[in-house]
């Protein structure tokens, strides 16, 4: 039997190259590594639409960025922007040289938002799963290192995931990167900003930082960029236009001698400590996973922003309790608006020096074309104490008030409300609500309140929480609107656990009591209030489900009161009466309208 | 063949069956098999923590199991120049680490912390690389990695095989041999004493110390094959190269030798571990006849390893009269061997 025939089918089959003559070389690839190479450019060419170079308005400083969504806004690092005051300059890989103003800045996470004028449709980036990376997975990164890209097409470096879930303290300046993705593929000055794909293209972090040691400012192996999950849950913060704050426990953490983390120190006033978590119990979970070091818990910690509610599990005597922390806040107000006023603290990308410059060029941008910031920007920038750009705050306050004053009929109703209907647990409940009275009819009793001067602290009934209060509340944001109702203002996104969703957040102050008012992303029904009476407490919470009714007529089926961590009352109206100011009835059981 | 058609037409399909698949997927067996890779090698990589804490000089490196019962590869390294070595494992375990001996000429030591079933390399099944093949490191550089945090992992190929001579500069090394030279950014703090593997897992060497050209200011990527440096590990276990901890140490029947009998003068034992540097040598000494010289640093002594003033002394101690000494001496990166002879009762 001859082999031969045998060994070249072999070698067929398998790709294999074949044995090459003495007079010539050649090499045939395999041709799996040809289509991944080709699979590779293709990625590339679509992701590199999407990647800015940002400059300031002078043409200095620089760095990367992103765009994220049709409309024009981008992600980048907060130290890029920090020096460049409200405007930018952003050039894309169409060649062009857009528009920018800053959106929002979160300066202890190193993120920022900004808008990108000048174009109906922007190219954007594929938000990809930053919790399902894997080390050793490829991934590339894009962006403008050494400011290279004179004609804006970015550079492209490649290579894998060295880490994931690493955490870098915070090394002389506010910014700590928690929970960060660490990269082999080269990350140098300039990259700032910019994004990290995955192998399919889809942008899973945003490049910020490296490790620098014996050679000065350049890459040597070591890249940290921020995770894009943790971005997506500062997204609704940023979009806010505020400078956002990161979260503390209110509690500290520390290994002891079996290498368990337990509390160390806790503060009393925090919602951990009102949870019921103590000096020396043990954590062993938080936001969902497990936490086996103090530098896990950081870890977990730096990807929300305050205010957020997360789960937490702990042991204590023994015992596992399993509740959600309302994070509390990591700085000071005045510390962060400083951050973003003071521009020598972080520092901008060096310019080029002079040398390797090619001759003719000293600057990206021409200098005739560099005067005040572009009246585009300037028309979308508002200052305003405490926030990057409050201009998107009403922008975003009006778009989630006006949907659902439009959506919902209960959201421009004056005059009294009248919802009665039956309570789970039985009997029967009926709410009167007028601008300055509160009446609940239950079956045991009746509560009542009436407005004195000022709203005082009537936490009535008893074990509510404030729940009259809240009610008028609700009533005097439907009949007075954001404008009168006192200080509104645009949060941004939080979890809300009841819905299982990501809720729009308003937050209104009025006669000193907070109140947050939680929306449907998509429709803006009205899901929840929290009333916080003052600080430091827990709230009465409202929360609304099943709405349903005729388009327009949506009223809530089901209406749940939580205080602590206990359900006060799950009230199931069945009955809506609104009589407005020219006394025409609005009954919902009649369905006269 | 003709002669046998079915059987030709039977192997050939066992063959398509077999052989088919592997073409197209040979990307995708790859890719399944780099995660392999790093779930199967984090295990018995090792975080070592030691003296320094200085830029330049940091307090951390990196190293791998080489035994169930927890003998670790590392370079020898300022880092060890301490009583207090730390070994934390890949799940997180903390455990003293006792420096069991090292090899100055191939700067590589070895540690024991005491432990069982531990996951390991087999160093007896190492395999050599070829230029242009894949490689990952294993490594803690920048000591990013702490707790039971996984070391970085960096991806890279071979870019040479070659030799390395002895060099000078800042970061001396008296390490003359073989090594593979890494188009991958190895220098970094943390990173010495990582491990190299290929794509399947396989270990080919061990990432070296921070060094330095001192023509062109470049700093070196590469890793030592440990072909060579499984020599030094069995010189180790078979008793060469150890501290004086595990020596049984022979007491001397006369009187103790010392270091101003050979006529050198060592620097005051201040420390908790002085290292032994000459500060003084005798003129008409047998040590000035050999060109003995101040701030020499005394590495050895016959095969023992002298990692203090107080263990020097002990070993002198313990030598016979009649012997001659071998000193190993360490002087501007380069190792030199003397062969002393010990003064007699009578030169005395």
């Amino acid at each position: 039997m001859k082999t031969a025939p045998l060994i070249a089918i072999t070698m067929l089959l398998t790709g294999t190259p074949l044995i090459a003559s003495d007079s010539e070389v050649t090499s045939s690839v395999n041709q799996a590594v040809l289509d991944a190479e080709a699979k590779r450019i293709e990625v590339i060419k679509g992701a590199k639409e999407a990647v800015v170079a940002i400059f300031g308005s002078d043409g200095e400083g620089g760095g990367s960025g992103v765009v994220i969504s049709s409309d024009g806004y981008a992600l980048t690092n907060f130290h890029v922007v920090a020096p460049c005051g409200y405007a930018m300059k952003c050039g894309m890989a169409d060649g062009n040289l857009y528009n920018a103003v800053i959106v929002g800045a979160d300066p202890t996470g190193d993120v920022a938002l900004i808008k990108l004028f000048g174009r109906e449709n922007f190219p954007h980036a594929q938000i990809g799963d930053s919790d399902t990376l894997q080390v050793g997975d490829w991934t590339f990164a894009m962006g403008n290192p050494f400011l290279l890209a004179t004609d804006f097409q970015p550079t492209a470096t490649y290579g894998i995931i060295s880490g994931v879930h690493r955490y870098q303290y915070p090394a002389g300046t506010i910014l700590e990167y928690t929970d960060c993705i660490q990269t082999d593929a080269s990350i140098n000055p300039g990259n700032s900003g910019g994004p990290l794909f995955n192998e399919a293209g889809e942008l899973i972090a945003i490049n910020g930082r490296c490790s620098f040691e014996k050679r000065g400012r350049v890459s040597v192996g070591v890249g940290y960029a921020i995770s894009i999950n943790q971005v997506i849950n500062f997204l609704g913060h940023l979009r806010s236009g505020r400078i956002v704050d990161h979260a503390t426990l209110g509690a500290n953490v520390s290994s002891d001698e079996e290498g368990r983390v337990v509390v160390s120190s806790i503060l009393e006033n925090s919602d951990a400590y009102r949870r019921g978590l103590r000096y020396d119990d043990e954590i062993i979970r938080f936001g969902g996973r497990l936490i086996q070091t103090p530098n896990a818990l950081k870890n977990v910690l730096g990807i929300y922003p305050k205010g957020w509610r997360v789960p937490l599990s702990f042991i204590q005597s023994g015992r596992r309790h399993d509740v959600l922390v309302r994070l509390e806040a990591l700085h000071g107000q005045n510390q962060l608006t400083n951050q973003l006023a003071k521009r020598a603290k972080i520092l901008p990308i060096p310019k080029p020096s002079k040398d390797k410059t090619p001759p003719g060029q000293t600057k990206l941008i021409k200098k005739e074309t560099l005067k005040a910031p572009a009246a585009v920007v300037r028309s979308h920038y508002q200052p305003k104490y405490g926030y990057a750009n409050y201009y998107f705050n009403k922008l975003n306050l009006d778009r989630v008030y006006n949907r659902w004053k439009s959506s919902c009929v209960l959201a421009s109703l004056s005059g009294s409300w009248q919802i009665s209907g039956s309570l789970k647990g039985g009997g029967d409940f009926r709410l009167t609500l007028t601008s300055d009275t509160c009446e609940l009819e239950l079956p045991d009793r009746t509560y009542d309140w009436q407005l004195p001067p000022e709203l005082g602290y009537s936490l009535s009934p008893p074990g509510s929480g404030g729940l009259l209060l809240t009610l008028h509340l609700w009533r005097q944001l439907a009949a007075l609107g954001i404008n009168d109702f006192g200080d509104v203002k645009y949060l941004g996104t939080a979890p809300l656990y009841s819905h299982d969703l990501l809720a729009d957040v308003l937050i209104g102050y009025r006669d000193g009591i907070k109140c947050h008012f939680y929306f449907d992303p998509e429709d803006s029904d009205l899901l929840a209030i929290e009333m916080f009476p003052e600080e430091n407490c827990d709230p009465c919470e409202i929360l609304f489900f099943d709405y349903s009714g005729e388009a327009n007529k949506n009223f809530p089926r089901r209406i749940e009161v939580r205080y602590g961590d206990v359900s006060y009352a799950t009230f199931m109206p069945n009955s809506f009466k609104f009589e407005n100011e020219s006394n025409e009835t609005l009954d919902d059981n009649k369905r006269s309208f | 063949m003709l002669q046998r058609p079915k059987q030709l037409a039977a192997f050939t399909l066992v063959l398509l069956a077999i052989l088919a698949p592997l073409a197209t997927t040979g990307v995708a067996k790859s890719v399944a098999t780099i995660y392999r890779t790093i779930a199967q090698t984090q295990p018995k990589m090792v975080k070592i923590y030691g003296a320094g804490g200085f830029r330049g000089m940091e307090a951390y490196q990196s190293g791998m199991l080489i035994s169930p019962d927890g003998h670790i590869l590392t370079v020898w390294s300022h880092v060890l120049d301490t009583d207090y070595i730390t070994a934390t494992l890949n799940d997180g375990r903390n455990f003293d680490a006792k420096l069991v001996g090292a090899d100055p000429y191939l700067d590589v030591a070895l540690l024991k912390i005491d432990a069982e079933n531990l996951p390991c390399f087999d160093i007896k099944m190492t395999v050599d690389a070829e230029i242009g093949e894949r490689i990952i490191t294993f490594s803690n550089l920048f000591g990013v990695a702490t707790g039971n945090e996984p070391l970085s992992v960096q991806h890279g190929i071979v870019s040479v095989k070659t030799t390395l001579d002895a060099r000078r500069g800042k970061f001396k090394t008296p390490y003359c041999g073989p090594i593979y030279v890494l188009d991958t950014v190895t220098n970094n703090p943390g990173a010495p004493g990582g491990a190299l593997t290929n794509r399947s897992g396989q270990l080919i060497g061990m990432l070296g110390k921070e060094l330095r050209n001192s023509q062109n200011h470049t700093w070196l990527n590469y890793a030592m094959p440990i072909a060579d440096i499984r020599k030094s590990v069995e010189k180790i276990c078979s008793g060469q190269l150890l501290t004086e901890h595990d020596k049984t140490l022979i007491k001397s029947k006369g009187q103790n030798l010392t270091m101003s009998d050979l006529g050198i003068t060592m620097v005051p034992d201040v420390l908790q571990r002085t290292p032994p540097y000459v500060d003084h040598v005798q003129s008409s000494s047998a040590a000035e006849k050999l060109d003995i010289r101040p701030d020499d640093l005394i590495v050895m002594i016959d095969d023992q390893l002298i990692p203090s003033c107080k263990s020097l002394n002990t070993r002198i101690g313990s030598i016979d009269r009649e012997e001659t000494v071998r000193i190993t001496i360490l002087r501007d990166g380069k190792l030199l061997d003397f062969n002393l002879r010990t003064p007699s009762e009578a030169d005395r």
